[in-house]
């Protein structure tokens, strides 16, 4: 029972969140976020199949991702049209099997080879079937796309999937069970194969597997999952348009893959949420938001190249002994934190008041002195005077000493937590 | 027939030239580092810019003397303090780096110089016509494009085969430790690779840029046809990559100039319905699908011969 | 656990975040009354077309300013907020739909019909699953036909002339130009590409039958550096014009390029007037050989829009790129004031059929069949500007002559719209 409860409890848990989290964010953006999320935590982990457990880095990922999206609105009109009983929420395992068709094809020519060279031909088929979206007009729709609406499918249950919290929960659904099964796999022969691959391909060879082969089948298997997450995006904006394969959409899961970790599982899922999130919502903020999702990209690459989920897994050594020592451990390294963190937030601050300041001062001196910091109308800066200017410079430059004199006391934290872990481990 | 053909090659020659003016950077850094910089095309478009902006102040010749110089010292300083911090978490963490980079310079240059286009002017000393071939003018400027690419060339060349410097660079690629022992800066010796690097993408923008368009776009409008001519040329062959950017100028010019299509030769015998995609295939112009034939060749290459066409490594 | 940070370092800490927040000035008063009615501009502020959308932007900021000046709408001030649809499909819908959850009930966007029609079916169904919280959606560039014809919808109305009306316009100032013979075609390799090319070659033959189109073209939109074979083929084919609907870098390289070559024709374009296009054809020197259609132009003679350029330049150092956007809100503003009512319902009422003079003077209507606006259209040329002529563009010291003024019974087009209006 406990190990029952120990096993599938966190999915248990997972689900239980899904369903509950509407209600905790009612508003339709955030519902509409959320949906993209979950087709993003497909995409993303399905992609990590790739980076993270076969050591396959791809340029061309979205590829799988749009064409399934395009089959799954083709589907939907079908269906509408032809009156075939199809529900709406069995449309994805079109889109799967899309997916797959087409990671099979592309695979077979392109898995030949890992490192570079696939990374080469990742690119190259990425940009060759972009380019015939706009060639092949009749599938692909030319550059409006392929819309189709998704309420003219048979109902199920009286549900028609108009409003979105009803693919809310279609979406949920799908996400949970990919999420399941390719959790799945990695716990199979053939998950530890792939990290076999990845390691070592030459060893592989020499205990009797073909590396090509296994490469092969993780490419597919891939292109199955991102087929999911397309065919859910197409449904969830019941449209499927060009930029679906295109380069943008690719380098996103990339992103979204190495800020969450491609070490760890639950990296990609972390990933998924946060660059999401960030995109559609850093623009609410400054018009320069690309500029500091630039500079976040590279900071995680500099001092956290593991991602988020290597940063909260550095934190796993801690979780030793009796339950009470584990919250008062990490309860002490926290507070440090917490003290370095104040200081780093006014650096922080200080430098986001400056650039914004100076980029106001630049390409918008038109619209006078005043700045609305962060685009808050009840945070205006008066960009021609002094005072602003010398508070942001001190701000970055006192946080970043204040900040840098904060680190022996995190480094004494962490080593305290250490000891304190050892010796409760014994 | 023979007009359009003399004058497709000039094209195409002209053409795959600037290819490799562009490219020289990348293929040295990826060559010599194994680093594919994403950021290459934002320092080429930095070029343009720091080019455009010189020659406001001082004029032409030192705008494409000090914008590499200053290009090429940020790009020297981005692999000090950035690239050489991630190199030892593996490639793909140096090329996302990269990556993060082309988003920061990008939005930099439309800080400083905002969204529009610069009025980067051909200078006037160069600003007429060299020669005239069957009444199509060729302006001395793309002639002088044409020589600096391959005066960069045979420099390059070299650079890297005759002199200390390029021996030293080349062994620190296959031998790092032996050439660190033999009391060499390794490390300096791959700050000064992509330094250089650098520097040759913003001469390229510093020259192209009054060509064509200095727009802070240009960087995203160039796309990944870089990679192809570095990777089709072959990994650590600068003869590659400049046999692979005349192939490519001149596959795309020809393409370009010929109106083919399926339907051209077999029309008379089959005729698919409109709106399908057989129709699609059908009707499709050799001339249309010109700028993406590149892409086709780099798959190929690839699959058949993945060292590419000078290579001596597999990629 | 010790502490090891000093106490100085916390009074350094709070310096810092004091020095910082301190300075931020109290908000400024606003001059007008009431909450504003705010309109959500959808379009891209950052990627490659970010120029294109932050002019569009700065244009309605000036052109809401200038009527919150005199009064807004009902009494009421009119606002634009920016949201960035990164120049992708999904992304526009998210961010119309983060409008929405805003309170934002009036959605305007431009570039990218592919992006309009998104809007406009999204709109749509919105409206039909959500009775009582109906959004409407005003177009101000997207241009494809397709918008007012067959996916026509009552919520989307449109304020710029389709392809077809501006192919209308230009091949009636066709008629009069004796000196083309032959024309030669090339567009982007893309829907509105298309569309300029199946509608040239159509109308041109009806007006202007005596004329031979000796090549028609398409090329893959934004990949193309250098089009000097392309101009190689227009010049083999002994054109003396081209019809092009090319925008963007596409337009400047390629008029770039003909100069280059030598290629000494005429120019007739949809978006000649677009950001870099003017910078380019100061480049290519192709005095007034480039024309380009519009529905209105700086250099027109005409006292209040010539007032309202100049001011628009003066303070945001931008050109007024959408006079169609002046109409648009001014348009709005009248509705709302009609009707006293910011209720989309009740603005897409009062729009349907409304008449209007446009801002270069004129009278134009919203056609309630199709909810596209009728003006009339004018055709410039691009040269060095005159003594009498006060603009120029992007600081080139040349600037748009009017060549031909196209009314507005030459732009009437048929559509095939069945709109269903709501009762």
């Amino acid at each position: 029972m406990s190990s029952a409860v120990k096993s599938y409890g966190v999915w248990i848990l997972a689900a239980i969140l899904l369903l509950i989290l509407p209600y905790i964010f009612p508003a339709g953006a955030s519902i509409t976020t959320m949906c993209l999320i979950g087709i993003m935590v497909i995409f993303a982990l399905s992609y990590n199949m790739l980076l993270g457990q076969t050591g396959m880095l791809s340029f061309g990922h979205a590829v799988y991702y749009g064409l399934a999206a395009f089959v799954t609105s083709h589907m939907i009109n079908w269906a509408a049209k032809s009156g075939v009983p199809l529900p709406l929420p069995l449309i994805p395992v079109f889109g799967a099997a899309a997916g797959l068709f087409f990671g099979i094809v592309f695979g077979s020519v392109s898995t030949k080879r890992g490192g570079t060279a696939f990374a080469m031909i990742s690119l190259g088929l990425a940009e060759l079937v972009y380019s015939s979206s706009l060639i092949l007009r009749s599938f692909f729709g030319g550059e409006e796309g392929i819309s189709a609406d998704r309420t003219k499918l048979i109902r199920l249950f009286g549900y028609n999937f108009g409003p979105q919290i009803q693919v809310y929960y279609l979406i949920a659904f799908w996400t949970l069970l990919c999420v399941i099964l390719m959790y799945a796999i990695t716990r199979t022969p053939l998950g530890r194969m792939c990290n076999a691959v990845r390691e070592n391909p030459e060893r592989v060879e020499f205990v009797g597997y073909n590396p090509q082969f296994v490469r092969f089948i993780a490419f597919s298997l891939a292109g199955l999952f991102a087929g999911v997450a397309g065919s859910l995006a197409a449904i969830n904006i019941e449209l499927a348009q060009a930029s679906f394969v295109g380069a943008a959409q690719s380098g996103a899961v990339l992103l979204a893959a190495y800020i969450g970790g491609v070490a760890f599982f639950v990296g990609p899922v972390l990933g998924a949420i946060l660059v999401t999130l960030l995109s559609i919502k850093l623009s609410d903020f400054s018009e320069i938001w690309v500029l500091y999702f630039g500079i976040f990209f590279i900071t995680i690459i500099l001092f956290a190249p593991y991602g988020l989920s290597g940063l909260l897994m550095m934190h796993a050594q801690f979780w030793r002994g009796p339950f009470g020592s584990k919250i008062t451990r990490l309860g002490k390294l926290f507070g440090a934190y917490v003290v370095a963190l104040i200081p780093a937030l006014v650096m922080i601050f200080g430098a986001i008041l400056l650039i914004e300041m100076i980029h106001h001062v630049a390409q918008k001196g038109a619209e006078g002195a005043n700045m609305h910091f962060l685009r808050r109308n009840y945070l205006t800066v008066n960009t021609h005077t002094v005072l602003p200017w010398v508070g942001g410079v001190i701000a970055m430059i006192g946080g970043f000493f204040a900040f840098r004199f904060t680190w022996p006391t995190v480094a004494n934290a962490w080593h305290n937590a250490l000891v304190d872990a050892q010796r409760s481990g014994k | 027939m023979a007009e359009l053909i003399i004058i497709s090659t000039l094209n195409g020659v002209l053409y795959g030239m600037l290819l490799f003016l562009m490219a020289s950077g990348l293929t040295l850094i990826f060559s010599m580092m194994g680093v594919l910089n994403f950021a290459h095309a934002s320092f080429y478009m930095l070029g343009a810019f720091l080019g455009f902006q010189i020659s406001q102040w001082a004029g032409f010749i030192p705008a494409i003397i000090l914008a590499p110089l200053i290009a090429g010292g940020l790009g020297a300083l981005v692999e000090r303090y950035g690239l050489r911090t991630v190199h030892k978490h593996g490639h793909v963490a140096e090329l996302l780096f990269t990556f993060g980079l082309a988003f920061i310079i990008e939005e930099v240059i439309q800080m400083i110089w905002g969204k529009l286009a610069m009025d980067y002017r051909v200078p006037s000393f160069l600003d007429f016509s060299a020669f005239t071939i069957y009444a199509t003018n060729y302006p001395a400027y793309k002639a002088f494009m044409l020589v600096f690419s391959i005066a960069i060339f045979i420099g390059l060349i070299f650079l890297l085969t005759r002199t200390r410097a390029g021996l030293i660079i080349q062994a620190s690629l296959t031998h790092p430790n032996m050439v660190g022992m033999l009391g060499h800066n390794v490390p300096r010796v791959f700050m000064l690779v992509f330094g250089l690097g650098t520097s040759l993408a913003a001469i390229a923008g510093a020259i192209a840029g009054a060509a064509f368009v200095t727009q802070s776009n240009m960087a995203a409008l160039l796309g990944p046809i870089l990679f192809v001519v570095v990777v089709v040329g072959g990994l650590g062959s600068l003869w590659g990559a400049f046999v692979a950017s005349l192939l490519i100028g001149l596959l795309q010019t020809f393409a370009i100039a010929s109106d083919w299509s399926l339907s051209k030769f077999f029309g008379s015998y089959l005729s698919p319905t409109r709106g399908t995609i057989l129709f699609d295939i059908w009707t499709v112009t050799i001339a249309q699908i010109g700028p993406i034939l590149p892409y086709l060749l780099l798959v190929l290459v690839l699959i058949f011969r993945p060292t590419g066409l000078f290579g001596t490594r597999d990629t | 656990m010790k502490w090891q940070m000093p106490k100085k370092l916390l009074g350094l800490a709070a310096v810092g975040l004091v020095a910082g927040a301190g300075y931020l000035a109290l908000p400024q008063k606003t001059e007008a009354q009431g909450a504003p009615i705010r309109i959500a501009y959808v379009d891209p502020l950052s990627g490659p077309m970010a120029g294109i959308g932050d002019t569009g932007l700065k244009n309605f900021q000036f052109i809401l300013e200038e009527i919150n000046a005199k009064g807004g709408a009902n009494g009421r001030r009119l606002e634009i907020v920016p949201y960035d649809n990164k120049l992708n499909a999904q992304e526009t819908i998210v961010q119309v739909q983060k409008a929405i959850d805003d309170g934002i009930r009036i959605i305007t966007q431009g570039n990218g019909t592919s992006f309009a029609i998104a809007i406009s079916e999204f709109v749509t169904k919105y409206n039909e699953r959500n009775p009582g919280k109906e959004v409407v959606y005003l177009n101000y560039a997207a241009v494809d036909p397709i918008l007012t014809n067959d996916k026509c919808s009552y919520w989307h109305f449109r304020w710029d002339a389709n392809t077809e009306q501006k192919m209308a316009a230009i091949t009636t100032f066709m008629k009069d130009r004796k000196n083309v013979k032959k024309v030669y075609l090339i567009n982007q390799d893309y829907a509105f590409g298309h569309g300029v090319r199946d509608l040239a070659a159509k109308m041109v033959k009806e007006k202007r039958p005596d004329i031979e189109i000796v090549g028609n073209e398409v090329h893959p939109l934004a990949k193309v550096t250098d089009f000097a074979p392309y101009i190689a083929k227009i010049k083999a084919s002994g054109a003396d014009a081209v019809i092009t609907g090319n925008w963007g870098s596409d337009f400047a390289l390629l008029v770039k390029a003909a100069a280059d070559a030598g290629l000494q024709i005429d120019w007739y374009t949809f978006y000649a007037g677009g950001t870099g296009g003017p910078t380019a054809m100061k480049q290519a020197n192709l005095p007034n050989r480039i024309f380009a259609v519009g529905e209105g132009f700086a250099n027109i003679p005409h006292k209040e829009a010539a007032d309202f350029e100049k001011a628009l330049r003066a303070k945001y150092g931008v050109s007024l790129f959408y006079p169609r956007g002046v109409n648009q809100m001014r348009m709005l503003a009248a509705a709302i004031s009609q009707t006293k009512s910011d209720d989309p319902k009740a603005i897409a009422k009062a729009l349907d059929g409304m008449k209007f003079q446009v801002f270069h003077g004129g009278e134009g209507y919203m056609r309630a069949d199709d909810h596209q606006f009728m003006q009339p259209l004018y055709m410039a040329s691009f040269g060095p500007i005159k003594a009498d002529q006060p603009f120029d563009e992007e600081k080139t010291g040349w600037g748009w002559t009017i060549a031909g003024k196209i009314d507005l019974k030459d732009t009437l087009v048929q559509t095939s719209c069945k709109m269903n209006k709501p009762s």
